[in-house]
């Protein structure tokens, strides 16, 4: 037990939990634009695979690391708008093609990679995102080294109070809220469903290949296949989590990295010994369908969410 | 732009569009060759050979194709109810698992063959049958508590691997015992390198058409999965429905590992299935959810697998080609479908 | 010139428009004109273009022909952000607002640029709104959890909060109480009195009579004529409402005969700002129509619930013939001689892309169509073959898929189905609902034929004229209570408005 709080109250401990946060937080942000405009997207998974593999392999053919970045955001960007083409004014099923963008954009990050690294059989590595020296702040004793973080971990919380903020302060938020719950309102009101939608969906897939790319930009140094392994899924699990809201999906997203900050460092104790690893391992995804199954009785769904929008049908 | 219903579709319209999308997945197939900087039709013919060129490779894309007719049939079987069965391969594993329980001694000759396989598909039902109850009664999209258990079932799997299940000759490499002879699928055709897997995955495709078409829970799957509200007006016990539509869907997944482990490989390793369960998805959307088609497409979908992997070590464009390239058809078949029922009209 | 009246300034003039939906003429060639301060009711009955026309105005569809003056000036086509910059507003039939925003959130939607950071001033625009025109609501609420009538204010505050000069208000009182419709009258004239117009969309002659100046007739998706109202009458309105002297049935009284149903002190809880039930009593006896007036959304929905099989009351119970059911299911129900229309033919009662066949076995194929869980499709297919044939559903044959079906056809399979097992309570939620009068007739003359065979029928709707033209007796819903019967020929529309709004309930409990 004092083995657990000793790791509870180290300030490499916390650093850890919000350097985990941060991609988590960067998808589900995405997800919860495209959610809150009524569209899920399923693609989350392999648009953060196509973010890790875009901005490391940009970064790596000699642009900055901010240029990484972008180039992520506008490969995200892009399968948006392949996925919000079909769902949104076609309204196809965002199940079906959620998942085939997902399994698109993982097959064309492997592609990529084999083809412009066909001889390599370890992933090459690129300079990573430092810890910022935020003056001031950086001397602080214990909260110093808790926030020793990246410029993209600042970035991912910037997004979750810049979302939150247009969400709630402004037209624009105002009309995504609105055409996620009644799509026949935003139209009565002179506004395109259709443009709603896919500009949330778009901007949304932008945030989620952030999320990838910070795993090859700032978490890790190179890129592998399997690197994000169901995180996406799990973004998905803390927008309901999150009762669709940025703040607690946040919170959702802290506690949810604390535990898997936990785990890691369990591992190493006597306990964590006598346990399987893969148990440890496994926790993640435990906990996100516990936390799927706590939040089922009280969450409030958009009501249009996986709901298409034909003009002609009212 | 809006969408319009046809009334009527003519055979041109529903037959030609689809034919269309596969033709543009080929056009995307050579413009991803030309980007590898290899010869589009060259590329696309060593695929040819090499899913169907001689024999041997005729013999590999069906072997390839059993797990895929078993898993396209669960996600067919599941997707007819709208019951979003993304765990396939989880349901695989746990197939797979039993087989090698059962299938290393406890059993003998001549139980050891349908016991397994009967339990296998109980363990596949069992593991779909907790996201369908929290569906049922506790509404938690079943689409995430699936693909979470995927990822469990795999670290499971690796666990068990590397313990209880370890194979004490394996000289280190995480795989189980090898199954005794009595538990392994014999070959259809003695020499010919294609076990009974692939037999008993053209029957089950039958029978679940049979299921589908002249009985009265196909006839209640049809209609829970089209209209939920207007099935439970009409007396259907729907929760009962999605809950045997999960056990079918999950039993049938579980054959996938089955006969995997115990037709081809006759051990089980973590590298069981390269993605199955998720490749499918896409068999089943491709044959159009019907399961006979099922048989079709799952060959096809094999074939550009094996055909690729083939192509690959001629022709030096990436083996990822073939996932791809499947995406590709997915995404441009639910499309051609859609435009099978609506027209585009401006306004 | 007078500033409103005859020669008053044209502020809306539509020409000549037509829409086509595949083979059906929505519109054909229709023409209308709108002048300052003047209310013009569109009437027609349900199917006759009405609200495709104002869907054109207002650009959710697209007109194949003609064109849209407003104030003048030419109306781009397809474009509702121009119908509401060039000052026109939409009342629509089903709410257009989003419940989890607030009503001030609702109305503020779209009028700012959506980069922008939003303009302040709206709350005190709204609250001077809401006083000037007698639109009482709070304008921080939950849109969510208004009733219905402070949701038609919020809709009404929405067009003039964009300052529209031009109000269309499509069917507004169909929801309403008519003591809730002399409100919005009221509301309307105070907006005609400051100089906007009205387009009033209805089918109910005597609110037309009531309110409108002037009345253009849709029939057929054709004008067929336009009349003052000082100079016309209701009888001459509803011959060319209907072209022609097409009559609807009038049930005869009949006695009644042994108590078939019942209910005894049911209750539900609430679902949200939709009322359960509260205790609510009722027999429904053989040989009998019995008819629930009300509001929709007063309960109605609750009670067809139980009827059907898909709930039993949380408290009370329901008995068969004097045997109180215990178990209770849509197939229980079904067996025991429940037929039911339900209200959504197209949600509840079909499956849209079953064939005739599959639909008309639904309630059926594993009592009648199946043995040991085999289906018998041969069997299922002159089953419904018969009712094609006996209810006169126009089709090309048994497999064609149900969602081609016009909603007349659709509902007399839905019929035929009910009325195959010889049922002895028929439950008919809004079976005329949307259907043209040829088609509403036939369903009419159904149920009286089957209430004279000896079956119970409890027909719920929220038309008052159907109601009394039906029913043997009558009961009003209202909060989720119900009235006492009522025996045919003994209320006025007027008085039992006054169980629809609930006042009488009042007077019943002091009492």
């Amino acid at each position: 037990m004092s083995a657990v709080i000793d790791i509870l109250i180290s300030a490499s401990f916390w650093a850890a939990v919000i350097r985990i946060a941060s991609p988590l937080i960067l998808a589900t942000m995405g997800e919860l634009i495209c959610e809150r405009a009524g569209v899920l997207n399923l693609g989350i998974e392999g648009i953060m695979v196509i973010g890790a593999f875009t901005g490391w392999m940009a970064v790596y053919q000699g642009l900055p690391l901010w240029g990484g970045v972008a180039v992520a955001m506008a490969a995200g960007m892009m399968f948006g708008l392949l996925h919000s083409t079909l769902t949104v004014p076609f309204g196809l099923s965002q199940h079906v093609v959620g998942l085939g963008v997902t399994l698109l954009a993982t097959s064309s990050a492997s592609f990529a990679y084999r083809l412009m690294l066909p001889e390599v059989t370890s992933p090459p590595k690129i300079a990573p995102f430092q810890p910022l020296n935020v003056p001031g702040l950086s001397d602080l004793p214990w909260l110093g080294d808790a926030l020793s973080q990246t410029a993209l971990t600042w970035a991912a919380f910037a997004v979750a109070g810049l979302v939150a903020w247009v969400l709630y302060r402004t037209p624009l938020g105002l009309a995504v809220r609105a055409v996620g719950e009644k799509p026949a309102a935003v139209e009565a009101q002179g506004l395109s469903v259709t443009g709603l939608r896919m500009g949330a969906v778009i901007v949304g897939s932008g945030l989620m290949a952030v999320g990838g790319a910070f795993l090859t930009l700032s978490a890790f140094s190179s890129f592998f296949f399997e690197m994000v392994n169901g995180r996406g899924w799990i973004c998905i699990a803390l927008v309901v989590f999150g009762a669709w809201k940025p703040g607690k999906a946040v919170l959702g997203a802290i506690l949810f990295a604390a535990f898997d900050a936990l785990q890691i460092r369990l591992q190493q104790t006597p306990l964590g010994a006598a346990l399987p690893y893969q148990l440890f391992l496994a926790l993640p995804f435990i906990l996100s369908v516990l936390a799927l199954i706590l939040m089922s009785r009280r969450a409030e769904v958009p009501a249009a969410l996986m709901v298409p929008y034909n003009k002609g049908e009212r | 732009m809006r969408l319009e219903p046809v009334a009527n579709p003519s055979a041109a319209r529903r037959l030609g569009l689809p034919a269309l999308a596969l033709v543009a997945t080929l056009g995307v197939a050579m413009g991803l060759a030309l980007l590898a900087g290899a010869n589009p039709l060259a590329v696309l013919g060593q695929i040819a050979t090499g899913a169907l060129g001689s024999k041997l490779a005729i013999l590999e894309t069906l072997n390839r194709a059993t797990p895929l007719i078993f898993t396209g049939l669960a996600v067919a079987v599941a997707f007819r109810a709208k019951l979003w069965n993304i765990g396939a391969e989880a349901q695989l594993y746990a197939g797979a698992i039993l087989a090698v329980v059962l299938g290393t001694g406890v059993l003998g000759s001549p139980w050891v063959l349908p016991v397994s396989a009967l339990a296998a598909m109980l363990a596949g039902a069992a593991l779909l049958l907790g996201p369908v109850l929290l569906k049922t009664r506790l509404g938690v999209d079943e689409v995430v508590t699936t693909l979470l258990l995927n990822f469990i079932m795999l670290l499971f799997v690796s666990y068990l691997l590397e313990g209880p299940m370890k194979d004490p000759m394996g000289m280190g490499w995480p795989k189980s015992p090898a199954l005794i002879p009595e538990a392994r699928l014999p070959r259809i055709v003695e020499g010919l390198r294609l076990h009974w897997g692939f037999a008993l995955a053209i029957i089950a495709a039958v029978v679940v058409w049979v299921i589908q078409t002249r009985t009265t829970l196909g006839f209640e799957i049809r209609a829970v999965g089209q209209n939920p509200e207007a099935a439970r007006f009409a007396g259907m016990p729907v929760n009962a429905v999605l809950v045997k539509t999960a056990l079918l869907s999950g039993g049938l997944a579980a054959l996938a590992g089955w006969s995997e482990v115990a037709g081809l490989k006759g051990h089980l390793s973590s590298d069981l299935s390269p993605g199955f369960g998720y490749t499918g998805i896409i068999v089943a959307m491709l044959a159009l959810l019907h399961p006979l088609g099922v048989i079709v497409t799952a060959i096809f979908v094999a074939g550009i697998f094996v055909g690729s992997d083939a192509m690959s070590r001629a022709a030096g464009v990436p083996t990822y080609i073939a996932d791809m390239l499947m995406a590709t058809a997915l995404l441009f078949m639910v499309l051609a479908i859609l435009l099978t029922r609506v027209r585009v009209v401006r306004g | 010139m007078s500033s409103t009246g005859p020669g008053a300034e044209v502020v809306l003039r539509l020409d000549r428009i037509s829409k086509s939906f595949g083979a059906l003429k929505a519109n054909d060639a229709v023409s209308l004109t709108l002048r300052r301060g003047e209310v013009v009711a569109l009437l027609g009955e349900n199917g006759a273009g009405k609200t495709t026309l104002m869907n054109i105005l207002f650009g959710h569809y697209l007109a194949d022909d003609g064109g849209v003056e407003v104030f003048g000036q030419p109306l781009p086509p397809g474009k509702p952000k121009a119908a509401l910059a060039a000052g026109v507003g939409m009342v629509h039939q089903h709410f257009t607002l989003a419940g989890n925003l607030t009503v001030l959130e609702n109305i503020r939607l779209g009028t700012d640029a959506l980069w922008s950071r939003g303009h302040g001033g709206a709350r005190a625009k709204v609250e001077r709104l809401s006083r000037d025109f007698g639109l009482a609501v709070h304008p921080d609420a939950k849109v969510g959890r208004l009733s219905v009538g402070e949701r038609q204010r919020v809709e009404i505050l929405k067009a003039l909060y964009r300052d529209a000069r031009i109000l269309i208000l499509d069917e507004p009182t169909a929801v309403l109480t008519p003591q809730e419709s002399e409100a919005l009258f009221a509301t309307l004239r105070k907006a005609t009195a400051l100089g906007l117009s009205v387009i009033f969309i209805s089918h109910k002659l005597h609110e037309v009579m009531a309110i409108a100046d002037r009345c253009v007739v849709l029939r057929h998706g054709r004008v067929v004529g336009e009349v003052d109202t000082h100079a016309t009458d209701k009888g001459q309105l509803a011959a060319l409402m209907v072209g022609g002297e097409l009559s609807l049935p009038r049930a005869e009284a009949r006695v009644a005969g042994e108590v078939l149903m019942q209910l005894d002190r049911a209750s539900t809880p609430d679902r949200g700002t939709v009322p359960g039930l509260r205790s609510v009593s009722l027999a429904l006896r053989a040989g009998q129509i019995t008819g629930l007036a009300g509001v929709s959304g007063n309960g109605q929905a609750a009670l067809a619930e139980i009827i059907a099989g898909l709930a039993l009351p949380a408290s009370g119970s329901i008995s068969l013939r004097g045997v109180p059911v215990a178990r209770w299911t849509p197939g229980e129900a079904l067996a025991q001689g429940v037929a039911r229309i339900p209200e959504d033919r197209h949600h509840q009662g079909s499956i849209a892309d079953f064939d005739l066949t599959e639909n008309a076995v639904l309630e059926s194929y594993r009592s009648r169509f199946s043995r040991r869980g085999w289906m018998n499709w041969r069997a299922a297919r002159e089953f419904a073959q018969g009712i094609i044939r006996a209810y006169d559903v126009r089709c090309p044959g048994p497999e064609t898929r149900i969602r081609l079906l016009s909603g007349g056809n659709m509902q007399k399979l839905i019929l035929g189905r009910a009325m195959a097992s010889d049922p002895v309570v028929i439950l008919a939620n809004q079976p005329v609902r949307g259907l043209d009068v040829g088609a509403i007739a036939y369903v009419q003359s159904q149920l009286i034929a089957a209430r004279d065979r000896g079956a119970a029928v409890i027909l719920v709707s929220e038309d008052l004229d159907e109601i009394i033209g039906l029913s043997d007796v009558i009961h009003v819903m209202s909060q989720g209570r119900l009235s006492p019967a009522f025996v045919r020929g003994t209320m006025t529309a007027a008085e039992l408005g006054l169980w629809m709004a609930g006042q009488k309930f009042e007077g019943a409990d002091a009492a």
